[in-house]
């Protein structure tokens, strides 16, 4: 064992996208001649891959174990523009994949809020996107995936072959490595999305209009206000829209599938300890945003990236909560438990812990997948700054109101859950932990989080 | 685990009969956590019940709290007893003993022995600690020092000497462990009303052990490193670390 004092070129302090609970592990890159050999090498904590590292909370970290990453192969994309199909690696990222299908008028089937998640976290997570009531999760649009298992085997499965591939849909990367990935993906005329907007002075106004409407449109995702209170309480925005057709576009100079990115800067690492997000800072901002935001506005064109991904415009804004982090809370109750919905709000909106970053979604027909979060129901997700007074207890009186309900939490936003919290809101968790069993009889694929909810041994 | 609210799923503590320390664990006990260990000298089923009554919540069913034998001063055995452990989030080090310094003075044996259990046995124990956590790639050490150790006082050096030792040892620690995704946090408190303390005079700033407890988790909220109790105690000996040693003889605290 190297003392304390060595350092290991190889290893790496690695943490969530929410920046709590790092830990130290070995960090090696997997490429298929080099699979049996690194598999070799793992020792007592087990391996896990690590994509772009935007899970919130512990999922692609393993202290004392190994991280693999995958190469990001750019010419490993394999379109089949016939059938509507691209095959890939696993470790591309959205970002490369969706500048690589635009121009040639394809869009990827799910996209969640930034594009900066591999392709093998899309499925491992089974993310959802603004068009889940339309399209449902990324692993229902998977026709094939390729998996390293822990017996240094690779296999090739898809949705009709048995339940290893939708154990692995949402399985947190605990089954095996996804090496490569064959999805379908979404016909496109332009590059542009037609958005309309609408604001609600309540929570019950936003919920009945997404009830009504939702289903006109293909992408629809709410903002609202969990910092203001009595009346207001609740209040939102709500957009809705769909990719432009080309005669909506009408005359312009530019190519109709132009894709151009754009970064407005990055947030330097220099933030201080209580953060820049506090309730000052943050009240303030949800004032001018739902302000700024139009009464009712109709046919507005926006490109994808300021449509689909804002956010990925400021670099690391994670930062602005400081060194301390913070961590994105996210459940679904479902329909019909709309009182779950609205007295976590007012608990929230009491408490004073939210931040501006509030995300509420309808969710339709969820998928096969055992441990896939979405179901049909409402899904509200917050930022909060990790170390908010009292969060511990905050957070478990909201637990007990989202599992009394019917309803869980999202594993790749989690950061705070105990195992029981999890089997309570995943009823098909043994069926899950029987395949792993049977695919990983010693736990080799495992992590922090794998660790903290008992997914692996 | 830990988790992001810096709550611990398996919890350590190292002097198992330190009042202070078995106080820390109990209030650093949530739901989210499974297992209590409390070790230390002679040890029965008794404290691990004791604990369980403590409690100032209720704690899931499940919560395991167990004792086992630990020798501060048989510094052979630590490394062997803290691999025996399993997975561990937090060890809170909290042995030592206070000594009456008079009677040490006569004795000089017993000041060496004083020193091995407070002084060698941190530092054995800490160092067997912070290679399992190496090893995990993740945990987090509390250290339980004294203020006494800032600038030790004439009525009681042979303690404050120990302090002194042991608190700069888990600085150097800290500082080592960082980059390996280890914590360790430095508890100084001032004089606490325990078992340990009954029958002498209370210092200024005397505060109570659940006032120690209660400043230990909002310490481990805000990642504080070093944490005193109270907090003012901080400021105080900013000056009296400094003070000439003509006017710090004079003072009826020296």
């Amino acid at each position: 064992m190297p003392g304390l004092m060595a350092t290991e070129s190889q290893s790496r302090l690695l943490a969530g996208w929410g920046n709590t609970a790092p830990s130290r592990a070995r960090v090696d890159t997997l490429t298929r001649s080099r699979a049996r050999d690194l598999l070799a090498s793992v020792g007592h904590q087990g391996v896990i891959m690590r994509g772009l590292g935007r899970a919130y909370g512990d999922a692609a970290q393993n202290g004392g174990g190994l991280v693999l990453d995958l190469a990001e192969d750019t010419d490993d994309i394999v379109l089949d523009s016939e059938r509507g199909v691209v095959r890939c690696s696993a470790g591309l990222s959205l970002d490369h994949v969706i500048a690589h299908l635009v121009p040639r008028g394809f869009f990827v089937p799910v996209t969640p809020g930034t594009r900066f998640v591999t392709v093998g976290g899309a499925v491992a997570s089974d993310i959802h996107g603004k068009n889940h009531h339309v399209d449902g999760s990324f692993g229902s649009h998977v026709e094939s995936l390729t998996l390293l298992l822990a017996d240094g085997s690779i296999v090739e499965v898809g949705p009709e072959d048995g339940d290893l591939f939708w154990a692995t849909v949402g399985g947190m990367g605990l089954t095996g490595a996804i090496l490569d990935v064959t999805f379908r993906l979404l016909r496109i005329e332009t590059s542009r999305c037609t958005v309309s907007t609408q604001r609600y002075s309540d929570l019950e106004t936003l919920l009945a209009a997404m009830s009504e409407h939702d289903e006109e449109y293909r992408y629809s995702v709410a903002w609202t206000d969990l910092l203001s209170t009595g009346r207001s309480l609740g209040r939102g925005i709500l957009w809705r829209g769909d990719h432009t057709r080309l005669d909506e576009l009408g005359d312009t100079d530019s190519d109709p599938l132009e894709y151009v990115t754009r970064t407005l800067g990055s947030v330097p690492n220099i933030v201080p300890a209580p953060g820049l997000v506090n309730k000052l800072t943050s009240t303030l901002f949800n004032e001018l945003w739902y302000r700024k935001a139009p009464r009712s506005r109709q046919g507005e064109i926006k490109s994808i990236p300021a449509y689909f991904h804002p956010l990925d415009a400021v670099g690391h804004w994670n930062r602005l909560y400081g060194p301390h982090g913070f961590l994105q809370y996210q459940f679904l109750v479902p329909f019909g438990q709309e009182e779950a919905l609205r007295r976590i709000v007012s608990d929230i909106s009491k408490a004073g812990c939210a931040t501006p970053l509030v995300v509420l979604k309808r969710f339709g027909e969820g998928n096969r997948g055992m441990l896939s979060f979405p179901a049909p129901g409402w899904t509200l997700t917050v930022d909060i700054a990790a170390r908010f007074e009292g969060l511990g207890t905050l957070l478990r009186g909201f637990d007990e109101i989202v599992l009394a309900a019917g309803g869980r939490h999202y594993l790749a936003k989690d950061s705070h859950m105990s195992p029981d919290t999890l089997a309570r809101g995943y009823p098909r968790l043994e069926e899950w932990k029987s395949i792993k069993n049977r695919v990983d009889p010693n736990g080799m694929w495992s992590s922090d989080l794998a660790r903290r909810l008992e997914l692996s041994k | 685990m830990q988790n992001a609210l810096v709550e611990f799923q398996n919890i350590v503590v190292l002097g198992g009969r330190s009042e202070l320390g078995v106080a820390i664990a109990a209030r650093l006990t949530t739901p989210f956590t499974q297992r209590i260990i409390l070790a230390g000298r002679e040890m029965s089923e008794k404290d691990a019940e004791n604990f369980r009554s403590s409690l100032r919540t209720k704690m899931s069913s499940s919560l395991d709290v167990s004792c086992r034998e630990f020798d501060a001063s048989a510094q052979d055995t630590h490394q062997d007893f803290v691999d025996g452990l399993g997975n561990v989030d937090l060890v809170i080090l909290a042995f030592g003993q206070l000594g009456d310094n008079e009677s040490m003075c006569a004795d000089p044996k017993s000041a060496a022995d004083l020193v091995s259990v407070n002084m060698a046995g941190m530092v054995s124990a800490g160092l067997a600690c912070a290679n399992m956590f190496e090893r995990q790639g993740r945990g987090h050490l509390v250290f339980l020092s004294s203020v006494a150790g800032v600038r030790a006082r004439k009525s009681n050096f042979i303690y404050g000497s120990t302090k002194a030792g042991m608190d700069a040892f888990a600085q150097g620690l800290g500082d080592a462990l960082a980059p390996k995704g280890v914590d360790v946090t430095i508890v100084r408190p001032g004089f606490v009303h325990t078992a340990m303390t009954r029958g002498l005079d209370p210092a200024p700033f005397a505060a109570s052990v659940d006032q120690v407890a209660e400043a230990v988790a909002e310490g481990l909220r805000k990642g504080r490193r070093v944490i005193w109790v109270p907090t003012a105690l901080r400021y105080v000996f900013a000056i009296l670390r400094v003070l000439p040693t003509f006017v710090w003889r004079r003072l009826p605290i020296s």
